[in-house]
């Protein structure tokens, strides 16, 4: 394959975003630190150089001050792309979010849409203890009037930002801290790509392994675990949690009758319990075995990174599920 | 004491050769359960017991032929411990001197028992007659559900497969997907499963000659005595075909969904709505059906015809019916057919789809009152919303008794029966 290059998660969406800023007077990007700083991940380090202080704003601590403004901006006619350092943070924007971003086109009577992009750092492996390393996306994917984006693979976080911008109401990118430093090869002709639709990332028969984000390379390595114990896994990336491309999800455990759902959040209540009700829903007649689910404990992701690592979902306990399906 | 005797197994039997014993003196059977195989005029069929009960005497011999209510079987116990159930007479106080039965000694008693339910399904109480207990009575196979996955059980339902008789290789052992495939294939391996042949050297095949007479008797006697009349139409086709190949398009071929599963579950539920179509006319009256049970006219190589019933049909999925359809051409032509099949189909359903005919016009079975045909499914031009198109089609005629009905109704029946066809998502 000529022409694919080595690049890292961080470089693609850096990438995605330049590419926004210069395809679309309409876009510019705003946060705690996205400036001179270059952003707390990096991901923005460079731009405010390329492209001033108009369109990378650094904004004080304040999320429900920026967010709000991003709302603003969009109801407008800009394309804003708003940061939020981490998911825990957003909590201090959740009335901008969920009150006024998610329900502006229902309240307006279909007058205002709300053409907002809010990225966000997800998830926990970097000892930032619990205020920085919750997994909080299943929340936003029970709010009707959001979209729940997770790229995981170098494609999407090249791809889904300018698909995010170009849709009319507001799109949430969440960003898996694990993911920024990963590397691989990219063809030099991505771009965008569509959000709607779950992806096969690993063809197998007999089991299904449903992740996203930060999971999903731990549902991959277990995949190849069990291949060498002859059991073929079927490997989905959810890609988007909202809508739930749920048609993707229940064709392949239609195929394979057997399902383990890996999310790094918590159990109760959270998406992997959504995406076990509709596998309930639609393909209950199909399954040969209950459906497992592998997620974080149930406490607040702790410091030490012994203690870390245990709270969170992990390749043995995945295949050990997968094989529970089977009886194996 | 009950008994059991030759059952009549369609209006022209007067007596049957009795093949074969299932049971002997001691079992116990319960309403329903295959006891014997009785060799008539239309072949070798599976009687089964009209009561339950333990088996007392068998009345005759194996090989010898007796008149059609003749006794075969006495019962020593009538079905279960009925009386010790049973309330005491009105008035009297239950003194109740000994407390019921408690399950735990009874298992005790039969090591060989039933493995303990799952935590938290209760079992029902099967009572079980005293002095049967002692003896280690084979647990009721009712009792036990059997664990399999949802895959497995709609596999099983369409194959029409027990699954009690599985080895499961799933999570806590459950029956899985897998397991009913692997045992239909070794089922279709071997086509004659645990079937005995039966000892005495006449084979189990039809005799095609004799079941001609019959034949010749049966619609001899409905044309002599069934004022016949005929109705027909013609019903396009186009929703059932389509929604047809989109349900077979994901389907390995021995799992597709046929056409005539779809007329005969609109046959049934069309019957329910006329339900004049569904029963027998007998000494001057008519009887209405006790279900919508379809015989389903069957040819068999070398000129035979029989129409066994299947039970039941508006109550079965498409794919059970589906299942049932297979598993009685299966069973016509190697033998197997249950007495009940026989006795009991209140309709008839004929197709001749397949030997190209167009439109057939039945002779009604005595003593029901009517028979239904399918023609052939072709290609033909039909007036849609002003214009010619080509559709799949099919015409489908009515024979009925007019004692019970006349055309009016038989018009309004075929009329209900077309547009349940037009929504075969629904049947």
């Amino acid at each position: 394959m000529s022409g694919m290059r080595e690049t890292t998660y961080r470089e693609c969406l850096r990438e995605a975003i330049r590419e926004a800023l210069q395809r679309d007077p309409r876009v510019f990007l705003m946060g705690e630190d996205v400036g001179h700083y270059g952003g707390c991940y990096a991901v923005s380090k460079g731009l405010l150089a390329e492209f001033g202080e108009e369109r990378i704003r650094d904004t004080p601590l304040s999320e429900a001050g920026f967010t709000g403004a991003g709302i603003g901006a969009a109801i407008a006619g800009m394309r804003p792309i708003v940061e939020i350092m981490t998911v825990n943070f957003s909590f201090l924007a959740l009335d901008q979010i969920v009150n006024n971003a998610a329900t502006l086109l229902h309240m307006s009577g279909g007058a205002f849409n709300v053409p907002l992009v809010i990225r966000m750092a997800t998830g926990a492996g970097r000892q930032l203890a619990a205020q920085h390393s919750h997994s909080m996306e299943g929340w936003y994917a029970h709010i009707p009037g959001l979209k729940v984006l997770t790229p995981a693979t170098l494609e999407d976080a090249r791809g889904m930002l300018w698909t995010a911008l170009e849709d009319p109401d507001p799109v949430l990118i969440f960003e898996h801290v694990l993911l920024y430093n990963r590397s691989g090869t990219l063809s030099p002709e991505a771009g965008p790509v569509e959000i709607v639709k779950a992806a096969v990332r690993r063809e197998g028969s007999d089991v299904t392994l449903l992740a996203y984000g930060g999971s999903l390379f731990k549902a991959l390595d277990a995949a190849e675990e069990l291949a060498m114990a002859a059991i073929s896994a079927e490997v989905v990336d959810l890609r988007v949690l909202r809508p739930l491309d749920t048609a993707t999800i229940a064709a392949s455990v239609a195929k394979t009758r057997r399902a383990v759902v890996v999310d790094e959040g918590w159990r109760s209540g959270g998406i992997s319990a959504e995406i076990s009700t509709r596998l309930m829903e639609e393909v209950f007649w199909e399954l040969d075995a209950p459906i497992e689910r592998v997620c974080g404990v149930e406490v607040p992701v702790p410091y030490p990174a012994h203690l870390e690592q245990a709270s969170l979902p992990q390749v043995p306990e995945i295949v050990a599920a997968a094989k529970r399906t089977l009886g194996r | 004491m009950g008994e059991i005797r030759m059952p009549s197994l369609g209006a022209d039997m007067e007596s049957g050769r009795l093949a074969e014993w299932l049971v002997a003196p001691g079992d116990r059977i319960a309403r329903g359960d295959v006891i014997a195989v009785v060799e008539t005029q239309k072949g070798a069929i599976e009687i089964e017991a009209f009561e339950g009960g333990t088996v007392g005497r068998l009345e005759v011999a194996e090989g010898q032929t007796v008149p059609v209510g003749a006794p075969i079987l006495s019962l020593e116990e009538p079905a279960a411990a009925a009386a010790a159930a049973a309330p005491p007479p009105s008035g009297a106080p239950a003194p109740t001197p000994e407390p019921a039965p408690a399950p735990a000694p009874e298992r005790v008693s039969q090591p060989t028992a039933a493995p303990p339910a799952p935590e938290g399904v209760p079992q029902p109480a099967v009572p079980s007659p005293a002095p049967a207990a002692v003896e280690a009575a084979p647990p009721s196979r009712a009792a036990e559900r059997v664990r399999a996955s949802p895959a497995a059980r709609r596999l099983a339902q369409r194959f029409g497969m027990d699954l009690a008789a599985l080895t499961g290789s799933g999570p806590e052992d459950a029956v899985v997907s897998a397991d009913v495939r692997r045992a239909r294939e070794a089922e279709r391996q071997a086509p004659t499963p645990e079937r005995r042949a039966p000892e005495a050297g006449r084979a189990r095949g039809l005799d095609l000659a004799e079941m001609r007479k019959a034949i010749a008797a049966a619609m001899a006697r409905s044309k002599r005595e069934i004022p016949h009349f005929y109705v027909a139409t013609q019903v396009d086709l186009k929703a059932a075909a389509d929604w047809l190949a989109e349900t077979n398009a994901a389907r390995p071929p021995d799992e597709r969904m046929l056409m005539g599963a779809l007329f005969l579950k609109a046959t049934a539920k069309a019957l329910l709505e006329h339900s004049v179509f569904n029963g027998t006319f007998e000494d001057g009256s008519a009887r209405p059906g006790d279900g919508v049970h379809i015989g389903t006219a069957v040819a068999i190589r070398g000129g035979g015809l029989i129409a066994p019933a299947i039970h039941d049909c508006d109550r079965l999925s498409l794919d059970a019916l589906m299942a049932r359809m297979r598993d009685l051409v299966a069973r016509v032509r190697g033998g197997g057919l249950r007495s009940s099949e026989l006795t009991d189909p209140t309709v008839t359903v004929s197709s001749l789809g397949d030997r190209g005919v167009e439109t057939l016009f039945g002779i009604i079975y005595p003593p029901q009152v009517a028979l239904i045909g399918f023609g052939r499914v072709t290609e033909t031009v039909l007036a849609v919303e002003g214009a010619p198109v080509v559709r799949p089609a099919v015409s489908i005629s009515l024979a009925a008794d007019h004692r019970v009905a006349d055309g009016h109704r038989g018009g309004l029946f075929l009329r209900t029966l077309a547009s349940l066809l037009q929504e075969p998502q629904s049947l």
